[in-house]
């Protein structure tokens, strides 16, 4: 703003000095409240006996993991171990809850939209009783009420395929390789690239000739075909380690707890109405007068989904998608309300109970979610700008 | 009808129709209720098995919980007794158990004497409110200085009690239930509306220092989970603090609250003001206002007025968050019911299933209120901007 010389007020009304002294007085403020919070802080731990600083990450830990993804022990494995096997635990119930949730939203955001009255009716039915309801509710009532309520595990119930299911877990038959596994680990990988590069070759074979080829059933003989051979060619002997009633407990196979069963389903069945309605809104968003079109120029239902509305839908649903995902995974903390060993429980709960360190513990599991918000929104700010520049 | 004129010869017989044909009603499978159903759930086989496959699923699922909930459920008993199955007959679900608990649920441990003072609060708050929601109330202006200073102020002295104006003091830790609920709800709105407003202005503002901290600020808050946001406020709060200082439970579960729904607020208020066009930021520098009055007479009215259903949205999920304060070790609602279903006094394998059915019944009703009421002022407004 340029300020006419002749027309000088009094200094006061300078708007640019005026922010300056705003600004100025603001940092001060901030500032002394900093001080007084690093003061305050240092008297109470002095009064505690606490000890500030990061080394205790690196003294044992001493306390049991119901469910560890990597190797633990109580008597060596230290906090920072700790730290990595809540991590993982969350970053699997956040994996699989995001999986499922996709699927079912989906699901029930096309099934809102179906010409069958019965069917966009229940799915509307279940986005409006699934949203309305708090996700703790949703938990303790998968956990309490439907897991928990399980016959005891003498009377466990038999699944088909030698599996158990007790209001202990789920309990499943575990393969347990006898020969090396790495030639058919291997050849699927090679599997999965051949897929991906069959899949480019068949893209860009389109975009230059113009001609389609298959993509679906290839992709598919790759990826299991691979695997196959290498099964035929060095075999594999497999052992099943059957999950079995013992006198305390079940012995043998694979165990997965309640509680990650529960937080599962919650987080999925919760997370996937809000997905339903934002693939709702997305496939609204594409004016009908595309697939009018679309059905004018012959292509069949399913084309016109895949070819000309998808497309089109999906930059709407992408970043509030995004979205949904992080909801999920910053909501998998409520493990803390059933004792899921996720980030949260074990670190927030146990390590800050054994160890006092308030400070540290809390601001390192914060770091970490605010670390996977941050990279998820600015991979999302850089997709959104792709897809701006694509759109003008 | 045949014409027929004086001269007229065999071969000039003519038909000519005079008057319309009497129009034959539509075949009865296009038409009328068979037509629906036709059009709507058997238009082609696979529609038809689709149909077929739900109403199944329907069948499978319905009767089970409408006979758990109504036809098999226990109306009134004094415990655990009443809701056990007996021989033959299932037990369905144990409404004895919520109706003795109910006190329980709504005031928590609050001293049954006092208990007028809660009921003043509730009645209170809901006046405010309904003042604040009807949109074409009298005297909106005197409804938000009653919602946002005379609620407030009062309700803090009425719940904690002054012994100035002969109300014994009531301890937080006293508090709980559907109490707790409200008051962490209420606090929620209250404090995050204004600290939101200005949190996006800041976040618009052209002063860097401010910007950058309302980035930060919002940022943060919106990165964490409420868990932990709870964890912080109840484990690191009171390290901030003097011992002296030191906040209870409560207070530093609302810290918590309010901080989160205010970050959250004012990203949704930071959408209304982009909603407000530039015309009137120039038209209402033109008229020489400064800032303040240009924000506050002709900014913000518009910039909350088109963002109500956001901000409704946004109480919403709030009052879904309510439920994880349990965190910092308070007894809200749902916390209640999670005490009374373990009390062994009532433990009966279907006292927690009928206690989780009460609290989802309870806030499915006030969340679906508040989505539809989100939802009509959204079709008033979309009215509003086609006129």
């Amino acid at each position: 703003m340029r300020r006419d010389p002749a027309a000088k007020g009094s200094f006061l009304y300078d708007p640019r000095l005026r922010g300056a002294v705003y600004q100025i007085v603001l940092l001060i403020v901030i500032a002394l409240l900093a001080v007084a919070f690093v003061n305050n802080v240092a008297e109470n731990l002095a009064r505690n006996h606490i000890t500030s600083g990061f080394g205790f990450l690196h003294a044992t830990a001493g306390f049991d993991i119901s469910q560890t993804l990597i190797e633990y022990s109580i008597s060596t494995s230290t906090y920072a171990r700790a730290f990595v096997i809540g991590l993982l635990n969350t970053l699997l119930v956040a994996g699989l809850g995001i999986l499922f949730a996709t699927v079912i939203g989906f699901l029930i955001g096309i099934a809102q939209l179906s010409a069958n009255w019965l069917i966009a009716r229940l799915a509307r039915a279940y986005v409006e009783i699934v949203r309305n309801i708090p996700l703790l509710l949703h938990l303790l009532f998968w956990y309490y009420a439907v897991l928990k309520a399980l016959p005891d595990f003498s009377d466990s119930y038999p699944l088909p395929g030698g599996a158990l299911i007790n209001s202990r877990g789920l309990f499943l038959p575990k393969p347990i390789a006898q020969s090396d596994v790495m030639p058919i680990l291997i050849a699927l990988g090679l599997g999965i690239v051949a897929a991906l590069i069959w899949r480019y070759a068949a893209w860009r074979h389109r975009e230059r000739v113009g001609g389609r080829r298959p993509i679906v059933w290839p992709m598919l003989a790759f990826v299991i075909g691979a695997p196959a051979i290498a099964f035929a060619v060095f075999g594999l002997k497999l052992d099943w380690s059957l999950p079995e009633l013992g006198r305390f407990n079940v012995r043998g196979g694979a165990e997965i707890l309640p509680e990650f069963v529960a937080l599962l389903i919650a987080l999925s069945i919760y997370t996937a109405a809000f997905i339903a309605e934002v693939v709702r809104a997305g496939l609204l968003s594409v004016s009908p007068g595309q697939t009018e079109a679309a059905g004018a120029l012959g292509l069949r239902r399913a084309q016109v989904l895949r070819l000309v509305v998808i497309p089109q839908a999906q930059r709407v649903i992408i970043p509030p998608l995004t979205n949904q995902y992080l909801n999920l995974t910053k909501n998998s903390t409520l493990a803390v309300a059933i004792g899921y060993p996720d980030l949260v429980q074990i670190f927030a709960g146990t390590v800050l109970n054994n160890t006092g360190q308030a400070v540290e513990v809390v601001t390192l599991t914060l770091a970490v979610y605010l670390t996977i918000s941050l990279a998820t929104s600015a991979v999302m700010n850089l997709y959104q700008s792709r897809i701006m520049q694509v759109h003008r | 009808m045949i014409a027929r004129s004086p001269a007229m010869t065999e071969n000039d017989i003519v038909y000519v129709r005079t008057a319309p044909s009497r129009a034959l009603s539509p075949p009865i499978t296009s038409v009328g209720f068979i037509g629906w159903l036709r059009a709507n759930l058997f238009s082609s086989w696979l529609n038809t098995a689709l149909t077929l496959l739900t109403a199944a699923l329907i069948v499978w699922l319905v009767p089970p919980i409408v006979r758990f909930l109504f036809i098999d459920a226990v109306w009134s008993g004094a415990d655990r007794e009443a809701c056990l199955a007996t021989g033959m007959q299932e037990a369905g679900a144990c409404w004895a158990f919520v109706h003795e608990r109910l006190s329980y649920f709504i005031y928590g441990s609050y001293p049954v004497a006092e208990r007028w003072r809660v009921n003043l609060f509730f009645a209170l708050f809901a006046f405010g409110s309904a003042w604040m929601l009807w949109l074409d109330a009298p005297r909106r202006g005197l409804g938000a200085l009653f919602f946002f200073v005379v609620l407030p102020v009062t309700s803090y002295v009425l719940l904690t009690g002054s012994t100035l104006l002969g109300l014994s003091p009531v301890d937080t830790s006293l508090w709980g239930g559907w109490l707790v609920t409200v008051v962490v709800t209420a606090v929620g709105i209250v404090t995050s509306m204004p600290i939101g407003v200005v949190l996006a202005l800041g976040r618009r503002s052209s002063l860097p220092v401010v910007r950058f901290l309302s980035v930060i600020f919002i940022e943060f808050v919106r990165g964490v989970p409420l868990v932990t946001v709870l964890f912080m406020a109840s484990v690191m709060l009171p390290l901030f603090v003097p011992p002296a200082w030191s906040p209870d439970k409560l207070l530093r579960a609302l810290i918590g609250v309010m901080l989160f729904a205010a970050a959250y607020q004012a990203e949704v208020v930071r959408a209304g003001l982009e909603a407000i066009p530039r015309g009137q930021y120039e038209a209402g520098r033109a008229l020489g206002l400064g800032y303040w009055k240009l924000h506050g007479l002709i900014v913000l009215p518009q910039a909350l007025r088109v963002t109500i259903p956001n901000i409704v949205n946004s109480i919403i999920a709030l009052f879904k968050d309510t439920t994880l304060v349990f965190i910092a070790g308070i007894f809200d609602f749902l916390r209640t019911i999670e005490v009374a279903r373990a009390d062994p006094k009532w433990a009966t394998p279907v006292t927690s299933t009928t206690g989780y059915a009460f609290a989802a019944v309870v806030y499915f009703i006030c969340c679906y209120l508040m989505a539809r009421y989100a939802a009509s002022v959204e079709r008033r407004l979309a009215r509003a901007d086609r006129r």
